[in-house]
């Protein structure tokens, strides 16, 4: 990894909420890189500050009441956080999109999608109406709609069809970077399938860098290069596929694997991971999961965890983990019971 | 011993473009202490059977028969009796409870109206006793709704759900709503309760992996008809329908040492109004032949206790 | 948090202290200020009208032709009206027949009104059609011709003012309610209880009344004050309560004749009908806050 493919760089981000009942820490300290054509899978349950991370990448978030405490996020060495909300226009939709989960909301009911198309082109380029139209077509056409349902309105569309649609919009400007905000979890199974299958096949043809937010491990599996699993506005580990897959460390992600029933196995147990999510405006002292954690000891409750590289590009937010050269690769960590 | 059985039961639905063939000549049955589950996707109906089993909906045809009795044949109050021994749990735990009910009141209202306790002592004992059962902090009791998560709204639903000391239940969709973390808390105490009560579960769900770890049986649905139905293991590891295959195939799985083939369905789930003859999966499917599209497949029983809707079973490439 | 974790030891389950909604309600009723600020003024009005006698100063119906349209005074605390009765001893009389028509007549209006949207909204269908068709038909009469109409058949008196009132209130109660019944109907909360075995009546007492209570005592605050005015122009035309009997709404059309001259005479009716459509606006809203356990703090 040298310096110059990373496409997108978070450091250090603090996000925290202002509320009546106090501050809500929604993201902690987050580091997190995106390389150019990689796509980076943000996993974690509701409340982890996956959606808080990216729309501060985006500036969408809106300030009050959110505050940015701390950190960058350098997009291509630039840091996205001190630019303008005019300077942010140009590159959001050109430079960076995002899909959102739910399909039916995120289209106007009362425009075309070839018009709700033609208008995110318009925004970005220099073409006249009819040639934007004729984009707006060929979109539709590559993410698997005929060019002449262009003058449907959304509410024709199925589910399936009308996040096609929001991908051809998404996708439109041809940005260097689409974040997706858990985009097939509005869909079915088979459905599911199909729009996942046409955003891998995009993301090769487009060669886009994606991060793609989820709670299931099975998207992840399928289309991510990289993961990051969050847990309380952290990342508590974070890798490539493999590392994450068959080499956790972290109690966190262990648990995540354990508790979801696997279709491969006759093994007809979940582990689950006991108690529930901190509430963010009172989170636990030491480390945030430790209220949860079955390894946990003294130290864990006084004390945060740094993160330590287990292997190259491996993180893990853990006094346990190990360097992978000391553990061997099937068992991963031994653990004071 | 057959608890529920169904025959050939039918719900259509008036609507403005026709008539809406929700659930077409379904039957089934469920034997006492096992798991049915019903796999299908939105809209195929599974819904709907678990609400016309327990007669929340009244059927247009057919016949259901709970311990060896018709249930459309019971008047009101016989049915209202009945509803003691035959519960439901919902998806949505917020939806599910009423907004302005305490834990305990809500918990409280299954035997308040079927009139369980004279006496107000017993029956805050009992309420105490469900609570503990499903894992219920008794300081929960004067929470409403909204301050509770959903693992927790969940657990009510479940408290209420047994509170009458049923035989049988419904399960729709009981985890989708939740977090994996808390999905599973919620799945193992399902599992132990069934132990513990002998309880008879028809489990409905979207989620193939949740359907495989809990049932004993599976039946998979598409359009308001039942396209295979076997025990799990069968389904899952030689699955004959066409429709069965591709979503196994289409289901994600967290692991990246499997390799599987991928079948990717064209197009969409067809409208259930005014279904044409045929299969009701031959537009999609990809052994269709000419037989597929005028005469509708009936479910039989291809191998022992593995039943299926198709011209053609097993059609592998 | 303590006793989660001993539960299973003891054989005897320790009960945590359960609270009675109704007690949570009140509870909450009593820390709103506004709530009790409104009921302050009600109680006063209700205990004008309990004890009127003791209260009033003077006859409300005695005249004083020589000291008629004084401004208020040492005598005369709110003044005298145009046959020089004393209007505080007016008012305070008037509150008996005033509140009397005004909680009443919304009485009626609401009980009628949530029965037939109740059963509009919960059942549907022809029933539905048959019972809107009619409501839709009394709301489109003007209200004055609609209460002229039912006092014209009933025959004039105090009872038929109020049953007149309610009437032709009926319809905005019926419709509120029938549209949050439809959406209600539909949740799966109901359809849980249903499954528990409960009865439509018992559906619609505990789940589905209060959870449409909101809009209702809206609604009914808002009513008061009209029924009151209404009660006025039906006495106006000579339907209503016969004078010399004192009732706000009437001193303050007989008041309009003299605005220029003696603008005491409409000011203090006027004002006592404003504190009894406040002091229910207040607790209105502090009741429906109360009911409403998401706003609970």
């Amino acid at each position: 990894m040298s310096q110059q493919e990373k496409l997108l760089e978070i450091k250090n981000l603090t996000v925290h909420y202002a509320t009546v009942d106090g501050t809500v820490r929604a993201v902690e300290n987050l580091n997190l890189s995106v390389d150019a054509g990689q796509t980076l899978g943000l996993v974690g349950e509701t409340g982890a500050g996956k959606t808080t991370t990216v729309k501060t990448i985006m500036r969408i978030l809106p300030v009050p009441p959110s505050i940015i405490k701390n950190g960058e996020i350098l997009y291509k060495g630039e840091d996205l956080l001190k630019k303008s909300q005019k300077e942010m226009r140009s590159i959001r939709g050109e430079k960076i999109s995002m899909i959102f989960q739910d399909p039916m909301t995120s289209l106007n009911p009362v425009l075309t999608v070839g018009d709700q198309i033609k208008e995110a082109i318009e925004l970005h380029t220099k073409v006249n109406k009819r040639k934007a139209f004729e984009l707006a077509g060929d979109m539709l056409e590559t993410v698997g709609i005929k060019r002449d349902r262009a003058n449907d309105y959304p509410h024709q569309f199925s589910g399936g069809m009308k996040q096609r649609v929001v991908i051809a919009m998404a996708l439109a400007c041809n940005p260097e970077l689409l974040i997706a905000d858990e985009p097939t979890t509005a869909l079915d199974v088979t459905i599911q399938a199909q729009v996942l299958e046409l955003m891998k096949r995009l993301k090769v043809q487009y060669n886009t860098s994606m991060i793609m937010i989820t709670h299931d491990l099975g998207i992840v599996a399928e289309i991510c290069d990289y993961v990051a699993i969050m847990y309380a506005g952290e990342v508590v580990e974070y890798g490539t596929r493999e590392d994450v897959f068959l080499r956790a460390q972290h109690p966190y992600t262990k648990g995540l694997f354990t508790c979801i029933p696997d279709m491969y196995s006759d093994d007809n147990r979940l582990i689950p991971i006991r108690g529930l999510m901190p509430d963010p405006s009172n989170l636990p002292s030491g480390c945030k999961f430790h209220t949860r954690c079955d390894y946990k000891c003294e130290r864990c409750e006084k004390e945060e965890p740094s993160v330590v590289e287990v292997s190259s590009g491996h993180y893990v937010k853990c006094f346990f983990a190990l360097p992978q050269n000391v553990a061997s690769s099937k068992v991963s960590v031994k653990m004071p019971v | 011993m057959k608890l529920l059985e169904v025959k050939n039961l039918k719900k259509y639905f008036a609507t403005k473009n026709g008539l809406l063939h929700a659930v077409d000549g379904v039957s089934l049955e469920i034997k006492k202490g096992e798991t049915l589950g019903l796999v299908g996707e939105s809209g195929c109906g599974k819904s709907t059977i678990g609400r016309l089993v327990i007669r929340l909906l009244e059927a247009t045809e057919g016949e259901i028969l709970f311990e060896g009795k018709d249930l459309a044949k019971l008047n009101k109050e016989e049915m209202r009796r009945m509803r003691c021994k035959m519960q439901i749990i919902f998806q949505d735990p917020y939806a599910s409870l009423d907004p302005r009910k305490n834990v305990f009141e809500s918990i409280a209202e299954p035997l308040r109206v079927q009139k369980v306790y004279s006496d107000k002592k017993e029956l805050e004992r009992h309420i105490y006793e469900l609570m503990e059962t499903v894992g219920l902090a008794q300081r929960l009791a004067n929470s409403y709704p909204h301050e509770l998560d959903g693992g927790r709204r969940q657990r009510v639903g479940v408290a209420r759900a047994i509170a009458l000391d049923p035989v049988f239940m419904v399960l729709d969709e009981p985890v989708s709503a939740l977090d994996v973390s808390i999905q599973a808390q919620i799945l193992n105490l399902l599992q132990q309760l069934q132990k513990e009560f002998d309880l008879t579960y028809l489990f409905i769900s979207h989620d193939l992996s949740v359907v495989k770890h809990i049932s004993d049986r599976v039946a998979v649905m598409y359009l308001g008809k039942l396209v295979e139905v076997s025990n799990y293991k069968a389904i899952f590891k030689d699955p004959l329908h066409p429709y069965t295959q591709a979503l196994l195939s289409a289901v994600p799985v967290p692991r990246i040492d499997v390799q599987r083939e991928k079948i990717i369905l064209e197009g969409d789930v067809p409208s259930p109004i005014n279904p044409k003859p045929g299969c009701r999966f031959a537009g999609r499917c990809r052994y269709c032949e000419e037989v597929c599209k005028t005469e509708t497949p009936p479910l039989r029983e291809i191998s022992q206790d593995h039943f299926v809707a198709c011209h053609f079973p097993g059609n592998r490439v | 948090m303590n006793n989660t974790t001993n539960t299973a030891t003891s054989q005897t389950l320790p009960v945590y202290k359960k609270r009675g909604q109704g007690a949570e309600i009140w509870r909450r009723f009593r820390q709103n200020k506004n709530a009790m600020v409104g009921m302050c003024i009600f109680l006063v009005l209700v205990s004008f009208a309990l004890f009127a006698e003791f209260i009033a100063p003077y006859d409300p119906i005695e005249q004083d032709l020589l000291n008629i349209m004084q401004t208020p005074s040492r005598q005369h605390i709110l003044g005298t009206d145009e046959l020089g009765r004393d209007i505080f001893s007016r008012i305070v009389y008037g509150s008996r027949i005033s509140m009397t028509v005004g909680l009443i007549a919304v009485g009626i209006a609401f009980v009628a009104g949530s029965a037939l949207g109740v059963i509009c909204g919960y059942y549907g269908g022809i029933l539905d059609n048959v019972i809107m068709r009619f409501v839709d038909i009394l709301m489109s009469i003007p209200a004055i011709l609609l209460n002229i109409s039912i006092v014209a058949a009933l025959g004039t008196g105090l009872q038929n003012v109020m049953i007149a009132i309610g009437i032709s209130n009926v319809p905005r109660f019926c419709r509120i309610i029938r549209a949050s019944v439809m959406s209600l109907r539909e949740q799966e909360f109901v359809e849980a209880s249903r499954a528990a075995g409960a009865k439509d009546l018992y559906i619609v007492m505990r789940h589905i009344i209060p959870n449409c209570l909101a809009p209702l005592i809206i609604q009914a605050t808002v009513s008061i004050g009209s029924s009151i005015l209404q009660c006025a122009s039906l006495s106006f035309i000579g339907l209503g309560i016969v004078p010399p009997t004192p009732e706000w709404g009437a001193m303050l059309s007989t008041g309009r004749d003299f605005l220029r001259k003696a603008p005491h005479l409409t000011t203090f009716p006027g004002l006592a009908i404003m504190a009894a459509v406040y002091a229910m606006n207040l607790m209105g809203d502090g009741l429906r806050d109360a009911l409403d356990p998401k706003l609970k703090n």
